[in-house]
Order: C-alpha cells, then sequence, then structure tokens
C-alpha cells in the first residue's frame, strides 16, 4: 500500500494512503476530540468538534472522515479551530439541559469531558431549548432527547451491528431527533433491548433503568467476568458498588466487545435476590436443609455409585446445561459416558 | 396516418421491438425508405400544425396553461374559444392549443395568435367573444388587450415586448409554443435530431469531447464542469452506471426548473439519453419534487411516449444502445436538492448528505458511478449537440458559456422567467427586461441565488452576471433565484427570512448547521424586534464564520451568505436596527413608530375616531397626538388620515 506524508502541528508522519487525519493524529499521540466518530461504525462526519485546519483549504475538514493526502499541513488547534471547537461546544451546551449534577452519565460524559477541556460554559447562546418529555416506558432504557447531541452513534449501531434499525433521525432543522418509528415507543419499536446503543451514547440521553441513581462511575469498581446465560460466552464488566452489582457493560474485549444482548446486560436482578439459592440443599426427612458443598457431592457421588451398582447405568440420565461452556460440556458427555456409562444424555438447548 | 408518429403507410416497418434506425427522421422529414407524394405531404401537414409557418392558411390560438395563467383564470378560456370559433363556423382555420407558461405570469392570463403573433393579456373569460370577433372574424386587433409598458405604449408583438426583447430565448424556445404533452409536437420543432446525431455519428467519447469544449457548466449553482463530470462517470470502473436529473428545485420563489419540465420535457429527456449514451449507463432517474404535480404528470406522459415508439428501452432506434427512465418524486425537503442527500433519498433512505469523496461519479446511486445534472443543465445538451459547440460557444462568455434562466421576482415591474446569455450587467435584466422598480420606487438590492446567495447593490449593478464575477462581491447565481429589492425593504428582515428557511430545512445532521443557524435566527428575530444588542451582532458574525467553515454540506456552509452580504453592503441598517431600535425601511413591525406631525394635522379627529384603542388625542382643529405606548400598530390612522400628516418610520 502506498503511504503519505504529512505535517500535524510541525510533526511530520508517514502514514498508509486511505487513512484519516483523526487516526494519523492519534497515532502520534495528538489527540483531536470526537463526538460522533465511532471506528465500530460507518464514517459519519456529522459532530464537527473534529475540524481541524489544513494549509491552503479554506473550510475546516473534519478529521475522523477526511484522508491524509501527500503534502498535508494539519494543525489540529489552531486560532480558528479553537473558535469553531468551542463555538460548537457552545452550540451543542445552549441546547442542553443543565444537569451534570444528578446526571447518571456525569463523569463518564464526552460533552462534560469537553466542555471542561475547551473552558466552555453554558449561556454563551440564548434562545429555545429542545423540549420533549423523557421517555421511560419500557423496562429498560430510559431516553432523555433533551441531552440528545444527535451524533447518530446509537442509529448507526442499532442498524450496522445489531441489525434492527429500531431508531432513526425525525424531523428537520432545530426539531431534529432520534426517535422509533411514528414515535411508537422502543416496546414497539422492533428493538430487543441489547443495549449496545446505551453502550456508544457519548452522553447521557440513553442510560439504563435500573441503575439510576444507585451510584457514579467513579463510586464503582468494574470486575470482569463471563456472562452466566448462555455458551456464547459474552465478557461481561460488573458495576460493583459495597459489593453490590450495580449494572453490567460490556465487557470491551472477547467475542462481543462492546455488545450484549438482553438477558446479559440487563438480566442481573437474580444476582441480589433473596431467593436465589445460595448454598446446595439436602432433603433430610422429608424437609431441605442447607449443607455444605462437600457434603452435598459425597452424598451425590454416593447415590450415582449405587444405582449404578444396582440397576446399571442406563438407569441414569443426564441433562446438560446451555448456560456452560462448550467445554464443561464436553467434560460433563465424558463424565457420563465414561465414568455414570450410560449414554442418556441431553441439552437443555433442545428443548 | 392520424398523427406524425403513425406509420405512413404499409411501406413502414418500424416497430419498438424492431425498430427502424431512420425512424425519428423519418417521421419529419420522410417518408425516407420509400418515395411517396401523398406520404410527404401528410407529414408536412402535421409538421406545419405544430409550426404553423408564417404563409400558414389556418390559425393557432395559443391559450398559456402555466401554473401562473391557470391560477389567474386560464382554465376555461380553452372552452369559451371552442364554443366560439364553432359558433362563427371556424372551426376548419383555427385551431386552439394549450401550452405550458410564457414565464410573464404577471400579466396573464395570456393568449397567442400565430401566425400572426398577436399577443394579449390579461385576458378574461369575457374578452373571448371580442377576440374571436374582431380579431378572427373581422381582422382587427383588440387594442385593449395588448401589453402596456408603464409609460403607455402598446406593443401588438410578442417579440417586441421589452421583457421578451431583452431575452434570449434559447432552452425556453419551445415552453409556450408547443404542446408539451405531444412528443410529435416536440419532433415537430426538431426535437429529438441531437440523440439521432450522436446514435449515428457520434462514439460516446466524441459526446463528451463536445460537451468539454462547449464549456458547459452545471446550472444547479455550484457551476461545475459538465463535460469533465462526465468523462469521471465514464472513466469510472463499473458496468452500472447511472444517470440523475436533479429536479428537486427546492430554492423558494425558483421556478426554472419547474417550467422547463413543464414546457418542454422532451428537451430533459434527450439530454438524459445522450448523458446515458456518453457515460454509459443504461439507467436514467428524475428525481422530481412531489409539489410539481404538473410537471411530474407531464414528465409520466414523455416518458411513457418516449417508451411507446423506442425512444427509451432496449436497443434504442436499432442502435443498440439501451437506456430507461424512473421517476422518483421527492416529498419536498430544499436538502435533497444536495447530490448525496438525494441519492440516498432515491435509495429509500433519509435524505441526508454524506461526506465526499467519494464523489458521485465515482460512488454515487447504490455506490454505482453516477452522474447527477441539473434540469436546465440536460436541456441545454440537444441544443449544443445541435448548434455545435462553435455556434453555442457565441452566447454567453468565455468561462460561462450558454444561457440561464432566471426567476425574476420581488419588486420588479415584469417579474417573470428570463433567459438570457451569461454575461449581461444585472442593470439589464433589472431595468431593461425587468422593466425596473414597481410604482416609482427606487432600488434598493437584488439577492441572488436564493438561501445561499447574497444580496448585492447599487454598485454593482453594472456586473456581468455569470459563474465568476459575482462571487468576488459575496453573491453568487446560484440556480437563478433573483429577487429585486426596493427602497422599502428591510435587509434584516431579508436575511431573517432566507435563515428561517434555511433552520427549517437543515437536516439535523451536524452541529454546526442544526445548532448555529437556530441562534442565527434568533438573534436575527431579536434584531427585528429591536431587542438585541452589539453583543449579538459580534455573535452573529462569529456563528457566521462557524457555520461556513465546519458545516459538512452547502446547505450549511453557503447559509450564512445572506447575513454576511447583507451586513456587508446595508451594516448601518443593522445597527439602526440595534442601537437606535428603528428599522429605516419602516417593515419591522416591533420597530415601527407611528407619529403626527403637527404642522400637517388639521384636527379633523378622523384618526382619533378610528384608533381602535384610542391611542390618539387631541381637541378638534388642533394637532393630535399619538401615545405610543397604547398604540397597537395597526396602521389604520395612516390610511384614513387625508392629510399626511400620519407618520410611520
Ligand atoms: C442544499 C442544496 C440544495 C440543492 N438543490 C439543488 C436543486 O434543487 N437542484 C439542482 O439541480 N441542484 C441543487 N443543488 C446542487 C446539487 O448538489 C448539484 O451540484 C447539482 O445538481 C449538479 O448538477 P449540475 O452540475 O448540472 O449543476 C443543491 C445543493 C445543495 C447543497
Ligand atoms: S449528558 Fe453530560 S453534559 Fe449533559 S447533563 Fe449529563 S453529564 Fe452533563
Ligand atoms: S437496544 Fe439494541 S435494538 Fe434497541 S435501539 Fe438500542 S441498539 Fe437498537
Ligand atoms: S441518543 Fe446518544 S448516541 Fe444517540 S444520537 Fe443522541 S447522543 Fe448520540
Ligand atoms: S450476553 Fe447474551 S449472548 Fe452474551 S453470553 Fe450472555 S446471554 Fe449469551
Ligand atoms: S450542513 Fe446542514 S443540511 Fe448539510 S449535513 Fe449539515 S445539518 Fe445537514
Ligand atoms: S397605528 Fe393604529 S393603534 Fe396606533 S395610533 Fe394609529 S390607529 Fe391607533
Ligand atoms: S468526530 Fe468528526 S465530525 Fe464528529
Amino acid at each position: 500500500m502506498s503511504e503519505v506524508t504529512i505535517i500535524i502541528n510541525e510533526q511530520p508522519i508517514t502514514v498508509p494512503a486511505g487513512t484519516t487525519i483523526l487516526t494519523a493524529a492519534r497515532d502520534v499521540g495528538i489527540e483531536i476530540p470526537t463526538l460522533c466518530h465511532d471506528p465500530e461504525v460507518s464514517r459519519y462526519g456529522g459532530c464537527r468538534l473534529c475540524v481541524v485546519e489544513v494549509a491552503g483549504w479554506g473550510s475546516l475538514p473534519a478529521a475522523c472522515v477526511t484522508e491524509v493526502r501527500p503534502g498535508m499541513v494539519i494543525e489540529t488547534e489552531s486560532a480558528r479551530v479553537l473558535e469553531a471547537r468551542r463555538t460548537i461546544l457552545e452550540l451543542l451546551l445552549a441546547n442542553h439541559p443543565e444537569d451534570c449534577l444528578t446526571c447518571e452519565k456525569t463523569g463518564a460524559c464526552a460533552l462534560q469531558d469537553y466542555a471542561y477541556r475547551y473552558g466552555v460554559r453554558r449561556g454563551a447562546f440564548l434562545g429555545e431549548r429542545q423540549n420533549h418529555p423523557v421517555e421511560a416506558d419500557n423496562p429498560f432504557i430510559v431516553r432523555d432527547m433533551n441531552k440528545c447531541i444527535l451524533c447518530g452513534k446509537c442509529v448507526r449501531v442499532c442498524s450496522e451491528v445489531v441489525g434492527r434499525s429500531a431508531i432513526d433521525f425525525s424531523h428537520r432543522g432545530f426539531r431534529a431527533r432520534i426517535a422509533t418509528a411514528l414515535d411508537e415507543g422502543l416496546q414497539q419499536s422492533g428493538c430487543v433491548f441489547c443495549g449496545s446503543c446505551l453502550e456508544v451514547c457519548p452522553v447521557g440521553a440513553l442510560t439504563g433503568k435500573q441503575r439510576r441513581g444507585k451510584g457514579r462511575p467513579w463510586e464503582m469498581t468494574s470486575v470482569t467476568t463471563t456472562c452466566p446465560y448462555c455458551g456464547v460466552g459474552c465478557q461481561l464488566k460488573l458495576q460493583v458498588k459495597n459489593q453490590r452489582v450495580i449494572g453490567v457493560m460490556a465487557g470491551g474485549s472477547g467475542l462481543n466487545g462492546r455488545h450484549l444482548c438482553v438477558k446479559g446486560r440487563f438480566g442481573h436482578g437474580f444476582i441480589h435476590h433473596p431467593d436465589r439459592l445460595k448454598k446446595p440443599l439436602l432433603r433430610k426427612a422429608g424437609v431441605l436443609q442447607e449443607v455444605s458443598w462437600s457434603e452435598a457431592l459425597a452424598y451425590t457421588a454416593q447415590r450415582l455409585s449405587q444405582i449404578k451398582q444396582h440397576s446399571g447405568g442406563a438407569a441414569i440420565g443426564v441433562l446438560a446445561s446451555a448456560r456452560i461452556s462448550n467445554e464443561e460440556n464436553y467434560l460433563l458427555n465424558k463424565f457420563a459416558r465414561r465414568v455414570l456409562a450410560t449414554n442418556n444424555l441431553d441439552h437443555c438447548a433442545r428443548l | 396516418m392520424r398523427n406524425l408518429m403513425e406509420a405512413c403507410c404499409q411501406r413502414c416497418t418500424h416497430t419498438p421491438a424492431s425498430p427502424c434506425s431512420e425512424y425519428l427522421l423519418c417521421r419529419t422529414e420522410g417518408p425516407l425508405c420509400h418515395e411517396s407524394k401523398e406520404c410527404r405531404q401528410q407529414r408536412k401537414a402535421f409538421i406545419d400544425e405544430v409550426t404553423i409557418p408564417s404563409d400558414s392558411p389556418g390559425r393557432q390560438i395559443i391559450v398559456c396553461g402555466g401554473t401562473g395563467c391557470t391560477s389567474s383564470g386560464a382554465a376555461n378560456l380553452v372552452d369559451l374559444l371552442n364554443q366560439e370559433i364553432t359558433a362563427h363556423n371556424l372551426g376548419n382555420s383555427v385551431q386552439v392549443k394549450k401550452t405550458s407558461c410564457h414565464g410573464f405570469c404577471e400579466n396573464g392570463p395570456i393568449l397567442h395568435i400565430k401566425p400572426e403573433g398577436i399577443f394579449y393579456t390579461k385576458v378574461k373569460p369575457k374578452d373571448i367573444q371580442d377576440i374571436v370577433l374582431s380579431h378572427l372574424v373581422n381582422q382587427q386587433v383588440v387594442k385593449r388587450l395588448l401589453y402596456q409598458d408603464t409609460a403607455g405604449n402598446s406593443y401588438p408583438y410578442f417579440q417586441d415586448i421589452p421583457f421578451y426583447a431583452g431575452q434570449t430565448r434559447l432552452l425556453l424556445r419551445n415552453c409556450g409554443q408547443i404542446n408539451p404533452e405531444s412528443l410529435a409536437d416536440y419532433l415537430a420543432v426538431g426535437g429529438y435530431r441531437s440523440l439521432v446525431k450522436v446514435l449515428q455519428q457520434m462514439t460516446p467519447d466524441e459526446v463528451i469531447e463536445e460537451v468539454q469544449r462547449s464549456g458547459l457548466r452545471g446550472r444547479g449553482g455550484a457551476g461545475f464542469p459538465t463535460g469533465r463530470k462526465w468523462a469521471s462517470a465514464r472513466k469510472a470502473a463499473g458496468d452500472v452506471k447511472y444517470i440523475i436529473c436533479n429536479a428537486d428545485e427546492g430554492d423558494p420563489g425558483a421556478f426554472m426548473d419547474r417550467s422547463l419540465l413543464e414546457g418542454d420535457p422532451h428537451s430533459v429527456l434527450e439530454g438524459m439519453l445522450i448523458a446515458g449514451f456518453a457515460v454509459g449507463s443504461t439507467k436514467g432517474y428524475i428525481y422530481c419534487r412531489a409539489e410539481y404535480p404538473l410537471a411530474i404528470k407531464r414528465l409520466k406522459i414523455a416518458i411513457h411516449q418516449a417508451q411507446q415508439v423506442g425512444l427509451l428501452g432496449s436497443n434504442i432506434m436499432g442502435s443498440g444502445f439501451q437506456f430507461d427512465i424512473a421517476l422518483k418524486e421527492g416529498a419536498g425537503a430544499f436538502v435533497c436538492g444536495e447530490g448525496t442527500a438525494l441519492q440516498a433519498s432515491i435509495e429509500g433512505l433519509r435524505g441526508m448528505p454524506r461526506v465526499k469523496p467519494p464523489r458521485s461519479t465515482e460512488k454515487g446511486l447504490w455506490e454505482k458511478p453516477t452522474v447527477l445534472n441539473n434540469v436546465e443543465t440536460l436541456a441545454n445538451i440537444p441544443v449544443l449537440i445541435q448548434t455545435g459547440t462553435e455556434a453555442y460557444r457565441k452566447l454567453g462568455t468565455v468561462k460561462s458559456p450558454g444561457t440561464k434562466i432566471f426567476a425574476l421576482s420581488g419588486a420588479v415591474t415584469n417579474p417573470g422567467l428570463v433567459e438570457i446569455p451569461m454575461g449581461q450587467p444585472l442593470r439589464e435584466i433589472i431595468f431593461g427586461i425587468g422593466g425596473g422598480i414597481r410604482d416609482g420606487k427606487s432600488f434598493k438590492a437584488v439577492q441572488l441565488g436564493g438561501p445561499s446567495g447574497g444580496c448585492l447593490t447599487e454598485q454593482h449593478l453594472e456586473l456581468p452576471v455569470d459563474f465568476d464575477s459575482l462571487t468576488t462581491a459575496g453573491a453568487t447565481i446560484g440556480s437563478g433565484g433573483m429577487v429585486v429589492m426596493g427602497e422599502d425593504t428591510c435587509m434584516v428582515d431579508v436575511a431573517r427570512f432566507f435563515l428561517a428557511f434555511t433552520q427549517a430545512e437543515s437536516c439535523g445532521k451536524c452541529t454546526p448547521c442544526r445548532e448555529g443557524t437556530k441562534r442565527m435566527l434568533e438573534i436575527l428575530e431579536r434584531i427585528c424586534q429591536g431587542k438585541a444588542d452589539l453583543k449579538d451582532l459580534g455573535d452573529l458574525e462569529r456563528l457566521c464564520r462557524v457555520v461556513k467553515n465546519t458545516s459538512l454540506c452547502g446547505l450549511g456552509q453557503a447559509c450564512p451568505n445572506p447575513v454576511l452580504s447583507t451586513l456587508q453592503y446595508f451594516r448601518e441598517e443593522y445597527l439602526a436596527h440595534i442601537v437606535e431600535k428603528r428599522c429605516p425601511a419602516g417593515v419591522c413591525s416591533s420597530l415601527v413608530r407611528y407619529s403626527i406631525a403637527a404642522d400637517r394635522c388639521r384636527g379633523c379627529g378622523l384618526c382619533l375616531k378610528n384608533c381602535p384603542v384610542g391611542a390618539i388625542e387631541g381637541e378638534k382643529k388642533q394637532p393630535h397626538t399619538i401615545t405610543a405606548e397604547r398604540c397597537i400598530k395597526c396602521g389604520v390612522c395612516l390610511d384614513k388620515c387625508k392629510f399626511g400628516a400620519v407618520l410611520r418610520g
């Protein structure tokens, strides 16, 4: 592939042709702010926060969608760029609720971070603000379109990664917003509540319903684990505060990346549920009683051996679970055929 | 043989399935495959019926069926004429024909009698009897229906009327002259000859070379060289390519493209066919806004007619060239005129622009190489192929050859559709063709290029109107909107009007355009209401800069132009609103003040009696006064006062 040499902030750098200015700059550690850019979905160029100055160009191109050309001389923080960037942030804030104090996203919000980085406050422009009702008519996702900056990431992830296209832009001009078809709410929209939109939203426009008010990002520790629900084995990051799981984020690694299904992302209510079984139970004299794991295992081994001896392995049946991994299912298979000597083996996924 | 398109006799072998390569020429100059006086005469009779040559024994009465004349009452003139003609037994020598717009709507309904060329204006149903009896029976021109200029001169002939005399109607040649719903009419006046020439005598590369040499530049606003666009689409890899005709025409007040489509749809189809041949495309789309029902109807008819005779389809006129055209109706979003948004809309997506490159000529509709051309650009193609580059370049300037159609509107005496060679000075258009400012008022500014353009002033009137000359002054010819403004126009209000339009039409994709135009509009509204301060003016200028420099597509990039140009040339008017809380033109209602000039007031009390809110006080025969706090600015006192004592300002 051919290479292109350019100069960014007086630093010469050589990158493969077809690289965007944004990527080229990041390669040498120059951070250009972005709100709508996301490497996992298609190029967009909508928020215009990433504009840079290219010598000889009249307008300021968006770094995330402009490919380098030989000899380009780029400045990422020139006076013109800063004026534009601050103005764009001021425009976004002028149409944004004053809610950082109670917002779920505070501390992990790109708009907040960039306002801080560029010293931009609200109030540069007075005037009308969007005023939409907050939508919370479903069990999982709260949509506050007043906080939406229309970066379009949710729209792209839903159509390009999840393949649902449950949401899209509607209306024009100042009235433009993200909506479901005919505004009928997520539950009627074909949304599968995978929450990928929530994962990519840079601001507090999309948040998880269950975790509202339960903790700030900086109060949580993140515990990486594997989803217990199915054999796909998605990586999760449990958001833990005071020994309690408050929420779940995708692990950002492994085969699932930033994506989960509704069960993995939202189905963690059982963890701290009072009805949850935490110790093995053994029926003694007709009553279930808590016992230790070693007692339970020993009792199970003893009974299985007895049955096998008395009636033969064929008297035993084994049902494997979809919630365990392939490897575990393999071991169970071996255990059944070799140790228990039974071929009565089935799997819950067939039921 | 019932019409020109049909076979003259059984010797004609043409069918769309097995087309005769001479079909078109044969219809107008033939028959070509056999010699027959009778066949030839039959064909000539049909052609004469359309063209009405000067020695024609028959007469043709043209009734303008354009949108303007129809709404001013032309609809039933045709029936009335036919009734009268039958009553006077003239049916054999006079035919009545409904055409499309003549571009002179202000003076409609228009009636035009051929071959003598008498041109009647503002014809009412009650005038029909007079026209038939006096003009057709007694050969007396009805003088009172002739066009009269403001000086009182009458003009019997269409070509002498100053509005038409100053024009060069090259693209509009057929508009108002032929029946746009008849393929035969178009053929009779020389239509599809360029297609024949291209298919029979030229290679695709030669066509592109010809278009490149002609210097034709896109009429959709940007002025991009058409030949270069075609060449890059031809070069682009891939065997599926598309031609798109951009008939979205969203600029408020513009109706150039609509008139062409309503008046001469086949010329646009011919342009598309030639583009398809040159580029190597077999499929064309016309993207027309649904608010143009008449244009859509005529396009559908024209496409159907062309398909019927094999001018669209496979193996067109036996040449092996295949091309078809589909019509796509747009929902009337201004941004859908932008190429990439238009393509998204055809694909069934929301009409939102995408970042370029890749250019449409490489990856356009469905990611295939696509040529997108404006209606008027395409209508130029048959003309320049027919006349050849040299003749074509005689019109217009070196860098902007050819003519351009403008929708002249606003405070001029003769608003309408005008076609002029590029390079004419603005003054010529506004004061020559347009007849100057209406009601004897003085000229203040002219807005060119709609929401993407700018305002020019008295000092620019000598500037030639072409693609390049106006840009340095802060305007552009855009797609051809030209709004003339008189002394009583408020320039802040004009800027506010255009911003309100662009804000409502912004697609919402990018922050500067979506949010920036909103704040610009709010500032302009505050200025008009007298609620703005000098910081607002600074903010407005900064927003103009940022929105222009950072927006994603042409809509956002160009939308500050109306503000920037009015700020440049009418800054004192902005300052009057902001600092003095005064609207010098007396337009901004919140800033208007009514007062009574004591020296002129006779104390008649008429204003006092009529003021709906009792804001006027005064003794009889003593000068009256208006209490500003109570006045609701209804203007009644101004209308009522017989002594001109009430002042507005
Ligand atoms: C917001 C916007 C609206 C536009 N609307 C139109 C339109 O209505 N008709 C048109 O022909 N071109 C329109 N254009 C220009 C087109 O993008 C494109 O340049 C043109 O159709 C190309 O054709 P041409 O080369 O024949 O002029 C518009 C551009 C922008 C940015
Ligand atoms: S979305 Fe971000 S900027 Fe907006 S209120 Fe929440 S934390 Fe603050
Ligand atoms: S939860 Fe998933 S399916 Fe629903 S809108 Fe978000 S991304 Fe689309
Ligand atoms: S909801 Fe979030 S992700 Fe979606 S457009 Fe708004 S800010 Fe972007
Ligand atoms: S998140 Fe869904 S798909 Fe992934 S492991 Fe859990 S249940 Fe399976
Ligand atoms: S400039 Fe305006 S119309 Fe163009 S993409 Fe941006 S928001 Fe949409
Ligand atoms: S403008 Fe109307 S309200 Fe004001 S003084 Fe005149 S009549 Fe009265
Ligand atoms: S990050 Fe580049 S435009 Fe949004």
